[in-house]
């Protein structure tokens, strides 16, 4: 399946794939929180990897109950049962959830009446609590026809998660990369040797893979880029500011 | 607490058809229906399945914690706010997409990432996909929750021992690949061949290999 028209690309599956080791990593729990929130974009937009997630998560219950149980103290329910009923005063049961981040923030895309369920820069939701809309966003300029936005600068398990704004036509420097780097499309295309991405499309590079993303179509290319770790002027990210931050 | 009447209708129903779903089954192995019946319950406000739950999920969450090295007081406070988050949100639980193990598996990892390393977990919620259809048809139609639940133990023994080891310390330990590669004195690369060859396994047995 390919984008030919960037209006229809909401409306197809991504062709490019987290690997079946990064979805167990996310489901287990084990990547970054940046890394975490590029992988959570493009389950938004894959349902064959969300079915992939559920045997990971189904494999994770089963791992939990081959566990041999360790002794819980001897009050433990007692205490528990105590602390259910101190929360449970003003019953409230479905205030403190954490299952859905985007429930606690009104989403400020911009409803349409009529059009299926996304308006075309609508954010998919685990975006959502990181970043109210994409209009919102103060761009900072980066380089000749790149912007950014840093959204999670550096991770407590040090990774580090921005924006990226790429004008058409713009060719990234050619580079390597020095740990894991997450590149997830929002809006508009980018090529590269391994191909064409749109968005949900979810680029996963490490080690020494070389590549050269070119923002390819009319419109601004607007991706998710997570690595894992703080900035080491290695990654994209890196080879980017070098020329211009003087390392 | 007394229960309205509608939640003890809810629950009873919720009983029936896990006792029916095990009758119709002829299943040997009803632990996992009766922990999903239990989860049903006490979205219902239903105590003494709760109790249930927790004599059965708090011992194991409790494993997991110390597990993932924390210390022994620490893994007794997560293990109850666990069974906590899970009297709190069995509302959400659907028995016909996951067991009770795999929910509560994922309520003990968002609460160990929360509390560890203070981040979060962002995740996609059902409801949040976007534009596609999935038309797939839902887990329970592929595979209902016991046959899935031993499918699932068979593909585990089934691992071979290095695959074995690269899934029990993707849960377990914390680790990314490259601090597994190190571990076990392997290339990343074989450590990513593994967790494939060992999730290409689990799909099969889930009867799920199209793909």
């Amino acid at each position: 399946m390919t984008a030919h028209h960037p209006d229809a690309a909401l409306a197809l599956l991504p062709n490019h794939h987290p690997s079946d080791a990064l979805l167990v990593a996310y489901g287990a729990g084990s990547l970054g929180e940046g890394l975490s929130l590029a992988v959570a974009v493009h389950l938004a937009h894959c349902p064959d990897c969300r079915a992939t997630l559920a045997e990971v998560e189904a494999l994770g219950g089963a791992l939990l109950e081959d566990l041999p149980p360790a002794p819980l103290e001897s009050l433990s329910l007692a205490a528990t049962l105590d602390r259910l009923d101190r929360e449970e005063a003003p019953a409230n049961p479905c205030k403190a959830l954490r299952l859905k981040p985007s429930l606690g923030k009104p989403s400020l895309g911009k409803p349409k009446a009529g059009s299926a369920p996304q308006p075309a820069m609508g954010l998919p939701r685990p975006l959502r609590a990181y970043v109210p809309s994409l209009d919102s966003l103060s761009w900072q300029r980066l380089a000749p026809g790149v912007r950014r936005v840093e959204l999670l600068p550096r991770t407590a398990s040090g990774g580090a998660a921005q924006l990226l704004r790429i004008a058409p036509g713009t060719a990234l420097p050619h580079h390597g990369h020095g740990g894991l780097e997450l590149t997830v499309v929002l809006s508009g295309h980018f090529a590269d040797e391994l191909g064409r991405y749109g968005p949900g499309d979810l680029a996963e590079v490490d080690g020494d893979t070389n590549h050269q993303p070119i923002a390819d179509s009319h419109r601004d290319c607007i991706c998710l880029i997570a690595t894992d770790a703080p900035l080491r002027f290695t990654g994209l990210m890196g080879r980017l500011m070098q020329p211009f931050i003087g390392l | 607490m007394i229960a309205p009447l509608a939640t003890l209708l809810t629950h009873a129903a919720g009983a029936d058809r896990a006792k029916a779903g095990l009758a119709a089954r002829g299943c040997d192995d009803p632990a996992a229906a009766r922990l999903s019946a239990d989860l049903v319950a006490v979205a219902a406000g239903d105590r003494q399945a709760f109790a249930r739950l927790f004599a059965h999920f708090a011992p194991r969450v409790k494993a997991y914690m110390l597990k993932l090295g924390m210390p022994a007081q620490r893994a007794e406070d997560l293990a109850q706010d666990t069974m906590l988050s899970v009297w709190r949100k069995a509302q959400l639980y659907d028995p016909s997409k996951a067991e009770a193990a795999t929910w509560v598996f994922t309520i003990a990892r968002n609460l160990r990432i929360d509390v560890l390393r203070r981040e979060r977990h962002p995740e996609v919620s059902d409801d949040e996909l976007l534009e596609h259809e999935d038309d797939r048809p839902p887990a329970d139609e592929l595979l209902d929750g016991d046959r899935r639940a031993r499918r699932l133990r068979g593909a585990l023994a089934a691992l071979t021992p290095e695959q074995a080891e690269v899934v029990r310390l993707s849960f377990f330990a914390d680790l990314a690949h490259p601090a597994i590669a190190e571990r076990l004195d392997v290339p990343l690369g074989t450590v990513k061949s593994r967790l494939r060859l060992a999730m290409a396994k689990i799909r099969k047995a889930l009867g799920d290999d199209d793909r």
